[in-house]
């Protein structure tokens, strides 16, 4: 039972940094309608340079702004000579060209940082564990992703409901054109809504950093799962970003704790050892199906989600 | 005036094919029939992936799977050909109407699977959901420990084979996928051409029209997409022939990716495209590095993806009506 | 018309490019095909560097005779090895192929070089196909065969007195067959033992069932950043102290090292190789190649450079002919008459080594940074299990 909890408290944790890396994702597309397959380049350029920001300054606190402005300085350099270009364009042509960006940045940060993994551990205080309740022993560090995870998904709920900013980003995710005859400047608006997603990407990168490898490539995997994300919560919707991160956070830690260990009740362990953890690799997927054939646009569908 | 000008292009297209073997080894070059033979064999692919994209306007991101299902038929009746046990009760076979047929036919069957849950989606839904499912394909390829899970496996038992023809040689392998890509194009051409083809243009051009009519969209897209499938299908048995080896790898995501540029690069919804689409990629990608070599560039050599991302956003940002119309345009502006 | 011209310009450059390397066939050809691109990308590198390092210590001579060096990436894809390979053997007509690292491009390129009848010598994976009863005489394996690193961790893990492994690694075959070969030689009970995703980046769960389970010991196979992503999380997970790591020196090599830093202190692997053993030859390998590339070399680059001996003392025993005398080339090779960096050096019956392997444990060097020491030597010659099976003599 206890093992169970913790499990379910390592779901919820993933949940929250898939939150994180999907946020800046779901944003861009609802109001710009943008399918950016480079935002995992964003969140590696976050985690190179909070890396080395990190190692340079001895300071974590600096290496995360660094990191969160470097993928936020990129993002923009994106917008601005790539992706201004693209957004009257269809989503075919929006893939394949955020698709070079992503073999240009791969290499691109190998040329500079070379092949090896940087080092990149979490400060001290940070590091070790601290016993939560008797029995369940903690991570302070994933605990610390927990806390600016919700801190992140707070921030974006008061922007988006309560300011003039979020109320064009509503505005814009339903009716594009309309934001355009508010007289608000369009292409600054997405400009700056482009920086920010960036940002987050970034923010999950440098956050990243102390648990994973940085290393070129890094953003791939997380690409994908966050697109997995966005599309079982309904492209454009921040609410869906959170619903989707926690299920399929939930969904890929329990299967990878307990699908094996079912399995042994009915095969032998061997196979069950194999099938156990082949399925468990197919399950945030099968999920994302399971959502997509019951409801097509995602769970809280933002309505230009499909145009 | 069109119409000459493509004739005279097909005639010029099959010259230079059909005498491959001996133009590469007139230049002393006849190593690289190996990729000439690549780019026959997606050429299929990307042709395949056309029909739906090109035609039907769906957007799969998940092409691969369907090319990594047919290579994994191929080269898993092989493998039981030469181990001499059986899967599923059968026996193995090296019989390329066999194997190739089956491949097609289970190729088409994940198809119809996959397109019956995925077409209930449009738009960026449907890019994500097929992405989804090649993602499983991957995964379970990945999981199969007989066939060398992440590793793949070697065909030891070399290349099918077919009556009367000795596939193991290279040139003769050649000449069959070049056969196989005509018979492919011609058969595509026709689809086209139906009413079927008239159709599935109309569905993508104006889909609530189509419906208005009466007509089964979703029906005509799904037949459309096992049609496709089964294409890509066919030529990953073709591929796992050629380099008698089969890994997940065929099914990586950034595989669906380049099928997708190959179509794009030589021209989308047009019956050729996706042969020079599949031609122009393949070459850049082998010799860029020795381009750069050649230029003094180490750096770029050993980086010449840094060079050849940018060159897909070029592509789509300023050449959008891929090598195909720009050949057949090729010179005409002068005089218009 | 112009862009016609600029065509035929582009045919004919590419055609004098190839071209124009055949023009001397003085030199032997040594094609090397190996992995620079992909997060794997540093295990190519050092590799062809540690080779390239006995090469440019003969001022472009291998046991006295010219060579030329062709290196490619094949982008750890079976199929660009097959391509390479094809040009490679065909065009420029390579007598020797070498550097490929991992086992699913080794089975593509293996096969070609011997029906194209050149020399392939491995200078890092070695699958078990080829060491069994499908070896052959002109295939040989510099490093290890694959399950021996395994076999090794399972011999010290052993020999350090633990009672218990918890056991994982991803579900791939290199995987299995690593946990295959801890379990061979582990006289332990196995406390548990889990396949993780391919590239998986989060092993939360991993942790708390290991944490649950309270094995004595943990032994991984998680090669490259799922190694690093491994370490960071059961370091933060306090783990690392109370239930110590024991693996194979793959997964602890000194580019991760300086990756994950501090937190790799007491770690323990088992190598045949390591930067601070005790021979004439390593300490010279050593010197040149901090000063030539200015970094700590990997066990990958001990392996480059120890493909280059191998080859250079057989080229200088048949006086620069490879394929003119395959008899006496091979015969070469096989009696490995060279000085190794791992000190001993010798072939088995199906030509992969048998190494002596050693224990180690990551602790400040002189310098305060982490680096692997060797402990004691736990194995004086480990034969691999398939070399019965192999016909040759």
């Amino acid at each position: 039972m206890v093992l169970f909890i913790e499990q379910l408290l390592n779901g919820v944790q993933l949940g929250i940094f898939l939150f994180l890396v999907s946020a800046g994702l779901t944003l861009i597309f609802g109001i710009m309608g943008i399918i950016n397959l480079a935002h995992g380049s964003l969140f590696m350029v976050g985690a190179f340079v909070a890396a080395t920001a990190t190692t340079a300054s001895g300071s974590f606190v600096v290496g995360l702004i660094a990191g969160v402005a470097a993928a936020g300085v990129t993002g923009l350099a994106m917008e601005y000579f790539i992706l201004r270009h693209l957004y009257h364009r269809d989503h075919l042509d929006q893939v394949l060209a955020t698709f070079g960006i992503i073999l240009f940045a791969n290499e691109m940060v190998t040329i500079i940082w070379g092949r090896t993994p940087l080092f990149f551990n979490a400060p001290d205080i940070l590091n070790g564990s601290i016993e939560l309740v008797p029995g369940i022993i903690y991570p302070v560090y994933r605990l610390f992703i927990i806390a600016v995870g919700i801190a992140v998904a707070a921030l974006l709920y008061g922007v988006i409901t309560r300011t003039r900013v979020g109320m064009l980003v509503r505005a814009g995710a339903t009716d594009r054109e309309m934001v355009g005859a508010l007289g608000v400047n369009i292409s600054v608006l997405f400009m700056a809504l482009f920086g920010f997603g960036a940002m987050l990407a970034g923010l999950a990168g440098a956050m990243a950093g102390p648990l994973i490898s940085v290393e070129a490539g890094m953003g791939e995997s997380q690409l994908i799962l966050s697109f997995v994300v966005v599309v079982i919560g309904g492209m454009g919707s921040l609410r869906g970003a959170f619903i989707g991160a926690m299920l399929v956070g939930i969904v890929d830690t329990m299967g990878r704790a307990f699908i094996p260990d079912l399995l042994k009740l009915f095969l032998p362990i061997a196979e069950a050892d194999g099938l156990g953890a082949g399925l468990s690799s197919m399950s945030i997927y099968m999920l994302m199906a399971l959502v997509l054939v019951i409801k097509p646009s995602g769970l809280f569908p933002a309505s230009s989600g499909s145009h | 005036m069109s119409n000459k000008r493509n004739t005279i292009l097909l005639v010029l297209l099959g010259a230079i094919l059909f005498t491959m073997p001996l133009l590469l080894d007139a230049i002393g070059q006849s190593f690289l029939l190996g990729s000439a033979t690549r780019i026959l064999i997606y050429a299929i692919a990307a042709m395949s992936l056309n029909l739906i994209l090109g035609y039907g306007g769906m957007v799969s991101f998940g092409h691969a799977a369907f090319f990594g299902v047919g290579a994994y038929v191929t080269g898993i009746l092989s493998f039981h050909m030469f181990e001499d046990t059986t899967i599923f009760g059968l026996a193995g076979t090296n019989s390329a109407a066999i194997a190739w047929l089956a491949s097609i036919a289970i190729s088409a069957l994940m198809a119809l699977i996959i397109g019956a849950l995925s077409l209930r989606t449009t738009g960026v839904y449907f890019i994500m959901i097929t992405l989804a499912f090649a993602q499983m394909i991957y995964f379970l390829f990945v999981s199969l420990q007989r066939y060398g899970g992440d590793d793949g496996f070697m065909m030891f038992d070399g290349r099918s084979r077919i009556a009367g023809l000795e596939l193991g040689d290279d040139i003769s392998f050649y000449f069959v996928c070049l056969a196989a890509l005509a018979i492919f194009a011609m058969g595509f051409k026709t689809l086209v051409n139906s009413r079927f083809g008239q159709v599935l243009k109309g569905c993508h051009e104006n889909e609530p029209r189509m419906r208005a009519l009466g007509c089964p969209t979703y029906r005509y897209k799904l037949v459309a997409f096992v049609i496709a499938g089964a294409g890509a299908g066919f030529a990953g048995a073709l591929q796992a022939n050629l380099t008698e080896f089969v890994s997940p790898d065929y099914v990586h995501w950034t595989r669906s990716g380049d099928l997708l540029i190959m179509v794009i690069l030589g021209g989308i919804g047009t019956v050729l495209g996706p042969f020079f689409g599949a031609a122009a990629f393949l070459m850049l990608e082998e010799f860029l590095p020795i381009i750069f070599k050649g230029l003094g560039l180490p750096l770029l050599q050993e980086h010449w993806r840094v060079v050849f991302g940018p060159m897909l956003i070029l592509i789509v940002l300023f050449a959008k009506k891929g090598l195909y119309a720009s050949l057949m345009d090729w010179g005409r502006r002068k005089n218009d | 018309m112009k862009r016609v011209t600029k065509l035929a310009l582009a045919g004919s450059l590419l055609a004098g490019l190839t071209a124009s390397g055949a023009v001397q066939a003085e030199p032997v050809k040594i094609g090397m095909i190996t992995t620079l691109s992909t997060g794997a990308g540093y295990l190519g590198e050092d590799v062809r560097d540690g080779f390239l390092l006995a090469v440019k210590e003969e001022g472009g001579k291998l046991g006295g005779v010219e060579v030329e060096i062709m290196v490619e990436d094949d982008g750890r894809k079976p199929g660009i090895g097959k391509q390479l390979a094809d040009r490679f053997l065909k065009q420029e007509k390579a007598e020797i192929i070498t550097g490929v690292i991992f086992s699913n491009v080794s089975p593509v390129v293996a096969p070609l070089t011997l029906k194209a009848g050149a020399f392939y010598i491995s200078p890092n994976s070695a699958p078990s196909t080829f060491a069994g009863a499908k070896c052959h005489e002109d295939y040989f394996a510099v490093a290890w065969q694959n399950d021996s690193l395994h076999e090794s961790a399972g011999i010290y893990a052993t020999d350090l007195g633990y009672k218990n492994a918890y056991i994982l690694a991803p579900n791939y075959q290199a995987g299995k067959d690593s946990l295959a070969g801890f379990k061979r030689y582990f006289k332990g009970d196995i406390a548990g033992e889990l396949y993780t995703k391919l590239g998986q980046t989060d092993y939360a769960a991993e942790i708390a069932k290991i944490r649950a389970a309270k094995p004595e010991m943990v032994f991984h196979f998680l090669p490259g950043g799922m190694g690093i992503n491994f370490l960071k999380q059961y370091s933060q997970a306090g783990l690392i102290k109370e239930i110590p790591l024991v693996v194979s020196s793959v997964s602890m090599d000194s580019r991760i090292l300086k990756a994950v830093g501090d937190i790799a202190l007491g770690v323990r692997s088992s190598s045949h190789w390591t930067g601070d053993m005790d021979n004439a030859a390593n300490k010279k390998f050593m010197a040149g190649f901090v000063e030539t590339y200015g970094r700590t070399p990997t066990v990958f680059a001990s392996q480059g450079y120890d493909t280059a001996k191998l080859i250079a003392s057989a080229l200088k025993a048949t006086g620069g002919k490879v394929l003119a005398d395959k008899d006496g080339f091979r015969a070469a090779l096989k009696a490995a008459n060279f000085d190794s960096v791992r000190g001993e050096f010798k072939f088995n019956t199906n030509n992969h080594p048998i190494n002596q392997w050693f224990g180690r444990i990551v602790a400040k060097g002189p310098d305060g940074k982490p680096m692997n020491k060797t402990v004691k030597m736990v194995s004086n010659g480990l034969a691999d299990a398939y070399a019965s099976a192999c016909p040759l003599k």
